[in-house]
Order: C-alpha cells, then sequence, then structure tokens
C-alpha cells in the first residue's frame, strides 16, 4: 500500500503533464505540419481542384518553375528585397537602440515610442498609406516639385525600378522599431558598467557599438535575422496592396504570385502553386538552418 | 563646487549626445509622419490629398459618411473584433496550458517534442493555405470564425513564450499546492493564471493585433462579403481607377483606431509581447 500510493501520484502527475500539452500539440500537428505534407503531395499533381491526378514526369511542376519567367522574376524580387532591405534595416535598428540605451540621453521614451509607432499599423494599411503618398498625385511628388527638385511627376509605382524601391523604403520604415525594441531588451542584459568602463578607457561611441554591444547581442542579432528572413521569403500584403506586383509583375513576391496561381482568377492551379511554396519552406529552412550555424561557429 | 563640476560635466556630456539627439529627432520624424499625414488624410477632399496638403481639413464627415454609405463599415469592424478576440482567448487557453505542460513538466521527450513543434515557425502560410482551404471547405468552414481562427489556435511562438515565462513561476508554490491536496488543473487556474497575469496581457495583445491586422489566410477562407475583415474591405478599396484617397484614408484610420489604441494604452505589454521569447 504504502509503495503503491506515491507511484499512483506520480502516475497522475505524468498524465497530467500530457494533458496540458496534448490540446496545443495536437493543433500544430492537424493544421501547420499536416497541411504542409499534403502540400508537399499536392506539389506532385496536376489538374484542378477537384479532380487532381500525379503528374507525368512527376516532378513536373517543379521543372515547369524554372521555366516559368514570372516565377523567376518574383523569386528574384523576393531576394532583392532580401539583401537591400534586411541588413539596412538591422542597421539602423542597432543603432537607434545604441543610442537609445545611452542613460544620459533625454527624452528616451519619446524617441523610443516614435520609432516603434510604425508597428501598431497593420501591413494592409500601411501598403496603402505608401501607395497614396507615392501616387503620381500624390504628397512625395508634389514635396518634390515644390521643392523644384524634380519638373514632372514621378510614376514611382508604374515603374518597375522605383516601385521596388518604395517597397523596400516602405518594409525598413515598418519594422525598423519592431527590430530594433529586440535590441533595446537583449541590451538590458548588457551590464551598463561595461559602457562607463570603455568610456574611461577613452573608447568612443563607435568603439563600444563595434566591441560591447555588437558581440554581446549576437544571439539577439541572429534571431532578428532568422525572423526578418522568415518575414521577407513571405512577403505577401506589401506585393499585393502597395504595387500590385505590378507593372506587369515585376515587383510581385513570390508569395503573391502563389497566391495568384491559386486563388487568383482564372484556373485554380493548386498543384503548382504547393510546388512553389514548397521551395518557400526549403529556402526558408535552409537559412534558417546556414543563420544557426553562423552564430555557432563564432561563439 | 562638486556640484558646479558635475553640472559642467552633465553639459559636456549631452553636447556629446547633440548629433545623436539629430539623428533620433530626424529617424522620430520620419517614423511618425506618414502615420500623422493618414490622419490629416482622412480629413480633406480627394483632390487637396493629391496637392499635397499637409494638415487637417474639414472634409471628415463627409468622407466618414461616403464610407458608411459606400462600404460595410460597422460589418467589417464588427467581424473583425469578433475574430480576433475568439482568438485571441482560444489562443491564450490552448498555449499557456502547453506552455505551462512543456516547463513545468519537461522531460526529455516532452523536450524533444517541442523542439519538433518549434519547427513549425518556419512552415509558411503560403504553404499551408492551400491544403487548408481544402479542409475547411470539406469541413463547411469556410466564411466561419472557426474557419478564420482554428489555424491560429495554437501556434509554436506563443507556446514557447509561455513556456519562457513559465520559468519564472515559483516551483516551491508548485509543490506547496500539491502537498495540499490541489489537483494538477486546479494548480494550473487558482495559481498559475493569476501569477502569470502579466504574461497573459501581453501575449493577448499580440494575438489580437495579429489576428486582427491578418490579410492571407482571410482572403483565401473568407469568400463572401458578409465575412470581410478591416484589412480586406479597405484592401478592396484601394483597387479601382479612381480612388477616392480621403475616404480610403477615412477607411484605414478606422481600421488602425484599435491597434493604436492598444499600442498607447499597453505599449509596455506589446513591447514585452514581442520580446517575450528574447528572454
Amino acid at each position: 500500500m504504502k509503495e503503491k500510493k506515491p507511484s499512483t501520484v506520480r502516475h497522475k502527475q505524468e498524465v497530467a503533464g500530457w494533458l496540458f500539452l496534448l490540446l496545443g500539440t495536437v493543433l500544430i500537428i492537424i493544421f501547420q505540419f499536416w497541411p504542409m505534407i499534403s502540400a508537399f503531395l499536392t506539389s506532385f499533381k496536376t489538374g484542378s481542384a477537384a479532380n487532381m491526378k500525379f503528374a507525368d514526369p512527376i516532378v513536373f511542376n517543379y521543372s515547369r518553375m524554372m521555366k516559368d519567367k514570372l516565377f523567376v522574376t518574383s523569386l528574384k524580387n523576393t531576394f532583392l528585397y532580401l539583401i537591400v532591405q534586411v541588413p539596412i534595416m538591422l542597421l539602423v535598428a542597432l543603432l537607434l537602440a545604441h543610442l537609445l540605451n545611452n542613460k544620459d540621453l533625454k527624452f528616451r521614451g519619446v524617441f523610443r515610442t516614435c520609432v516603434f509607432l510604425p508597428c501598431s499599423i497593420s501591413l494592409v494599411s500601411y501598403s496603402l498609406i505608401f501607395k497614396s503618398l507615392f501616387a503620381t498625385q500624390g504628397l512625395i511628388n508634389s514635396i518634390l516639385m515644390k521643392l523644384h527638385l524634380i519638373s514632372d511627376n514621378i510614376n514611382w509605382l508604374g515603374t518597375t525600378s522605383t516601385a521596388r524601391m518604395v517597397i523596400i523604403i516602405a518594409l525598413i520604415w515598418r519594422w525598423t522599431g519592431y527590430n530594433m525594441v529586440f535590441y533595446l531588451a537583449g541590451m538590458q542584459n548588457i551590464e551598463y558598467s561595461l559602457y562607463e568602463a570603455a568610456r574611461i578607457d577613452g573608447a568612443d561611441g563607435w568603439k563600444t557599438f563595434w566591441h560591447i554591444t555588437v558581440p554581446l547581442l549576437k544571439p539577439v542579432i541572429i534571431m532578428t535575422v532568422i525572423l526578418s528572413i522568415n518575414g521577407t521569403l513571405q512577403l505577401f500584403d506589401e506585393s499585393v496592396n502597395l504595387t500590385g506586383g505590378g507593372p506587369a509583375g515585376t515587383t510581385q513576391t513570390m508569395s503573391h504570385y502563389i497566391y495568384n496561381n491559386a486563388f487568383g482568377t482564372g484556373v485554380a492551379n493548386f498543384g503548382y502553386a504547393s510546388a512553389m511554396s514548397f521551395v518557400v519552406f526549403i529556402m526558408v529552412a535552409i537559412l534558417a538552418v546556414i543563420n544557426l550555424k553562423v552564430g555557432d561557429t563564432r561563439d | 563646487m562638486t556640484n558646479k563640476k558635475q553640472k559642467s560635466d552633465m553639459s559636456a556630456s549631452q553636447k556629446r549626445l547633440i548629433p545623436s539627439y539629430i539623428f533620433l529627432t530626424i529617424v522620430s520624424i520620419l517614423s511618425v509622419f506618414p502615420i500623422y499625414w493618414m490622419m490629416t488624410a482622412a480629413t480633406n477632399n480627394t483632390a487637396d490629398v493629391a496637392r499635397g496638403k499637409m494638415f487637417f481639413g474639414t472634409e471628415a464627415a463627409t468622407n466618414f459618411t461616403n464610407l458608411v454609405k459606400e462600404t460595410n463599415l460597422w460589418q467589417g469592424m464588427g467581424n473583425s473584433f469578433k475574430y480576433a478576440a475568439i482568438q485571441t482567448i482560444l489562443c491564450l487557453i490552448v498555449c499557456s496550458l502547453a506552455g505551462y505542460g512543456f516547463e513545468l513538466y519537461h522531460d526529455e521527450k516532452k523536450d524533444l517534442l517541442f523542439g519538433i513543434l518549434l519547427m513549425g515557425m518556419m512552415i509558411p502560410g503560403v504553404a499551408t493555405m492551400i491544403p487548408l482551404f481544402s479542409m475547411m471547405s470539406h469541413l463547411h468552414l469556410l466564411n466561419t470564425s472557426a474557419g478564420f481562427v482554428l489555424p491560429a489556435v495554437s501556434t509554436p511562438f506563443m507556446i514557447m513564450m509561455f513556456r519562457q515565462n513559465s520559468r519564472n513561476f515559483p516551483v516551491d508554490i508548485f509543490e506547496a499546492a500539491r502537498i495540499d491536496g490541489l489537483s494538477e488543473f486546479a494548480i494550473f487556474y487558482k495559481m498559475y493564471m493569476p501569477i502569470m497575469k502579466a504574461t497573459y496581457a501581453a501575449a493577448a495583445v499580440i494575438i489580437f493585433m495579429n489576428a486582427w491586422n491578418s490579410y492571407l489566410w482571410p482572403r483565401v477562407v473568407m469568400t463572401e462579403n458578409k465575412a470581410q475583415t478591416m484589412p480586406i474591405l479597405i484592401a478592396n478599396m484601394a483597387n479601382g481607377y479612381s480612388v477616392d484617397y480621403g475616404k480610403l484614408m477615412m477607411g484605414v484610420l478606422f481600421s488602425t483606431i484599435p491597434t493604436l489604441v492598444i499600442f498607447f494604452v499597453l505599449q509596455k505589454r506589446f513591447t514585452e509581447g514581442i520580446t517575450g521569447a528574447v528572454k
């Protein structure tokens, strides 16, 4: 008897532990993992939604992708946004956090709130705001005209290069403050006395920034890099609402193109869309692994 | 003497900070301006907006009337509130239970399972939308609250947040409660939930904002007008050849007010929520 009681209690606790996490786990499996597997299977099929068959050859959708100019453009666009926007944004965010972490600075709260404010705006809303700002008959053009910097209105969103630039500017605007908050939180864990010691040793702002802040924040920086890559590879709202993917699909992101193939007007090409979405998944996974590895070896 | 010296030190350090002040002021203005401009544009007619007017005007009432007349504004606001509220409540319950289980009952098997679930964070929404759409369509859940919220009720990120924050939950209270004969579940809702109020608040802010702002999935699953959410409503307003910017920005303002209010009232919780995973 005496021995049995504790073991049933422990058994009960054991069961309770699993019960607590059961619902959350099952829901993730049903609504994330299973759809991912299902999308992988669908990626080998062709035909319309109701009547899908395995493709012949089986990799048909994947080989089609490489020959699909619009897909290649969307792939290039996504990587352009990634390569240009993410480094600028993260450097500015890091610099802002470094400046705001100075205890001598006044109005820190005000500055922080202002820089963080864009995070309160939904992706669709800010896309529409930037679309209006950069409209041919919009504020940016009218300011540039008044300053006599341009003589004719620029068709920002109707020209491929400037439309891509507007997307990048908009992304930097929306996400810099978000990343800054991560860095500020990470900096709370850095002893302030380190900075004071460095200052007594005569190190200026730049030196403390590169030699104290950046190395000590490495884990947080890696996390923000992964989050940013993940987010950028999945860009959708901005492409749809800011430029509409235009002109002629030249600013379109992968997610936007995939969506159009699956749910756009015309045939619902679930097989092809699934194949492309699986490519996005592979890229997210590869880049995340690379980042984690880079983070490991520098230790 | 010492006072004077301190004072001059202070001003010297402030002088050194002048570049910081200038840089931060410029960045702050750039950050706030588009939002300020959106608000002014909501009070101007479309001709003034196009002309580049940057100050508040007198057309707010007209823009508002047109918005209510020409779109289903109240239905959109109501839908967005309903879906976001349901998603927030369910997600809080499911993810806090799971995070609690993974942290306070942790062993090798559970840690491994958690690691696997975390990989779910890498699954792109665009990859799961097609199978989920088929699933919801088979279950007749298109255009329903259930269809909207189900895929987001349990997320690896939220479970991780509750798991990390559960480390602050004092284990001796947990043991004491067990000795007092409280059941495992009673410990959760009588002790854990009240103690973790701050984490719940931070998580609620994040979930609500995400649900309110989500766009891709609602566009897939909410195919009918009556199920439309605010992001879809304003996005549809911007399509077309002649856009009434005053009315559009009034719509954007409406879809932004709830998140702006949350931002200002709960800014601390908001930052905690975002950085919950950094700890």
